[in-house]
């Protein structure tokens, strides 16, 4: 009698569950209980989200606050471990310490996966993972992002250099 | 003199009404929204509440497509059926008692038909041409297989419908809508009496205006989008009219015949004006609506869809045979109080 298209049986229910009324008041209780509760959504643009130190956005390189010089070295290391080739370094010398520094220095943001490699094999910590998750291009060239928008200074980027430090 | 009045009352409804359907749109949206811990549409004006403007605009400026081997002539008329029949049920039914104006009774009612409910359920029933020959004209499989099964379905279910009336018809003696408001303003609503027979014509309702759990006709997974899956533009706007247009007309059928209608127990009409009375009723019956309406939106976001054997075994063997033996049990206690 209570056969569906197969020609199985259902479940066997009971008269109350048969009588379908019940089974629904049960469920309108719940949707009116969902009707009440507090909402998840985040109004997006008026309400960002602020990102923890742990996650890996845009990776950026690290600018001394007092010298206004960068600390990467241009070894190159980076651009080898960057599992989808995104990273491109040239490097040149300098009068400074560090004798060498990176003449030019692009992240292609189209082919960055944001693995962190670069920021995890990087001596010098020279190379972070910001809290940006923001990136639009309206053109593949714009998405190649040169020293001009990578050169961050290190006391916008606090959390993430503390938190490297405590962890790795 | 009299046209001019019911001209004026028609034009004054048909604008309450569609601006109501409007925004029972916005609040179909905001409550599934809700149901689903969302917000829903905020953007548009102040808390979203514009976006019925934006809504009406966008499908006013849309193209209508129709399909290459479509009739062109039924597949213009199919909505035309559907919003015609849909608005034109709201001519019986009383909002209110009456206002005076210049010492003149106004009845709060376009159409004093002495077969008010006859009439609705017959309009209702043209509905189905609607939809079924938008199904048809078409060409589209699945078009025709939604039209098809609404077909079915609104005639399953129209049966249950009426006989689940004929009790409340039974005991107030008329078939005129402000005469059974009337019944039951001074002693209790209609749904003590028949609380059976409301719960079969609450389902054969939601069936009759194709809304989940018996949107069959539409079933997006299976049907694209049934028997309005060609239409765009107003064309598709309005049978989106005549789906919340039924919807009010269902409440406020199921406001008249079950709930009391405009009156409300304990209130004294007469000591207040005429006008006043009018308002307060109007405001009622509103309130009345606007809960019935909540209900059916609170249903659609919290039951998923019925199997089509499982809907007409439902309407067949169940709802049927309920409006028959709320019929005899009526009758019978009726026959031994006598």
């Amino acid at each position: 009698m209570t056969s569906n298209r197969n020609g199985k049986s259902g479940p066997k229910l009971t008269l109350w569950e048969k009588l379908y009324f019940p089974e629904i008041i049960h469920g309108m209780s719940i949707t009116i209980r969902a009707f009440f509760r507090p909402k998840f959504t985040r109004q997006y643009p008026e309400e960002r989200w602020v990102p923890p130190p742990v996650f890996r956005g845009r990776p950026v390189l690290v600018l001394e606050d007092e010298t206004r010089v960068e600390r990467c070295v241009a070894c190159g290391l980076c651009a080898r471990v960057c599992p989808s080739l995104a990273i491109d370094v040239q490097a040149a010398e300098t009068e400074l310490d560090k004798e060498r520094y990176p003449e030019r220095f692009e992240i292609n943001m189209l082919r960055c996966i944001f693995c962190g490699f670069c920021e995890e094999v990087c001596p010098e910590e020279a190379i972070v993972m910001s809290q940006d998750f923001e990136m639009t291009f309206s053109n593949p060239k714009e998405a190649i992002f040169g020293k001009d928008r990578l050169l961050t200074p290190a006391s916008s980027l606090k959390d993430r250099l503390e938190f490297l430090k405590q962890y790795r | 003199m009299i046209a001019i009045e019911a001209l004026i009352k028609i034009v004054v409804l048909v604008v309450i009404i569609l601006t109501i359907v409007a925004y029972l749109v916005l609040l179909e949206r905001k409550i599934s929204a809700y149901m689903q811990d969302r917000i829903g549409p905020n953007r548009v004006g102040p808390k979203g509440l514009f976006q019925p403007l934006a809504d009406v605009l966008k499908l006013v400026l849309k193209e209508m497509i129709v399909p290459a081997k479509a009739n062109k002539f039924i597949h213009a008329l199919a909505p035309v059926i559907s919003i015609t029949v849909a608005v034109g049920a709201l001519a019986v039914i009383p909002f209110a008692n009456y206002i005076v104006i210049g010492g003149q009774k106004i009845s709060l009612l376009i159409a004093n038909v002495n077969i008010g409910v006859l009439y609705i359920l017959a309009l209702s029933s043209l509905g189905v041409y609607g939809i079924t020959l938008s199904g048809w004209a078409s060409n589209n499989k699945y078009s025709l297989l939604g039209g098809l099964r609404s077909s079915a379905q609104m005639i399953s279910y129209e049966l249950s419908l009426g006989l689940s009336l004929v009790g409340v018809l039974m005991i107030d003696g008329t078939l005129q809508l402000d005469k059974i408001t009337m019944a039951q303003s001074g002693g209790l609503w209609n749904i003590i009496y028949q609380p059976i027979g409301f719960l079969v014509f609450v389902t054969a309702a939601f069936a009759e205006t194709n809304r989940l759990p018996f949107d069959l006709p539409e079933a997006e997974p299976e049907l694209v989008g049934g028997y309005h899956t060609e239409y765009s533009g107003m064309r598709w706007g309005l049978f989106f009219l005549s789906e919340y247009t039924n919807m009010i007309v269902s409440s406020a059928l199921m406001v008249t015949l079950y709930f009391g209608g405009w009156s409300l127990p304990f209130v004294n009409y007469s000591a207040l004006g005429a006008n006043l009375a009018a308002l307060v009723q109007f405001v009622t019956f509103f309130a009345k609506l606007g809960i019935l309406i909540f209900v059916f939106m609170w249903v659609r976001w919290t039951l998923p869809r019925f199997r089509y054997d499982q809907l007409m075994n439902v309407g067949w063997k169940i709802m049927l045979p309920l409006a028959i033996l709320n019929l005899l049990g009526t009758g019978a206690v009726m026959l031994a109080l006598k």
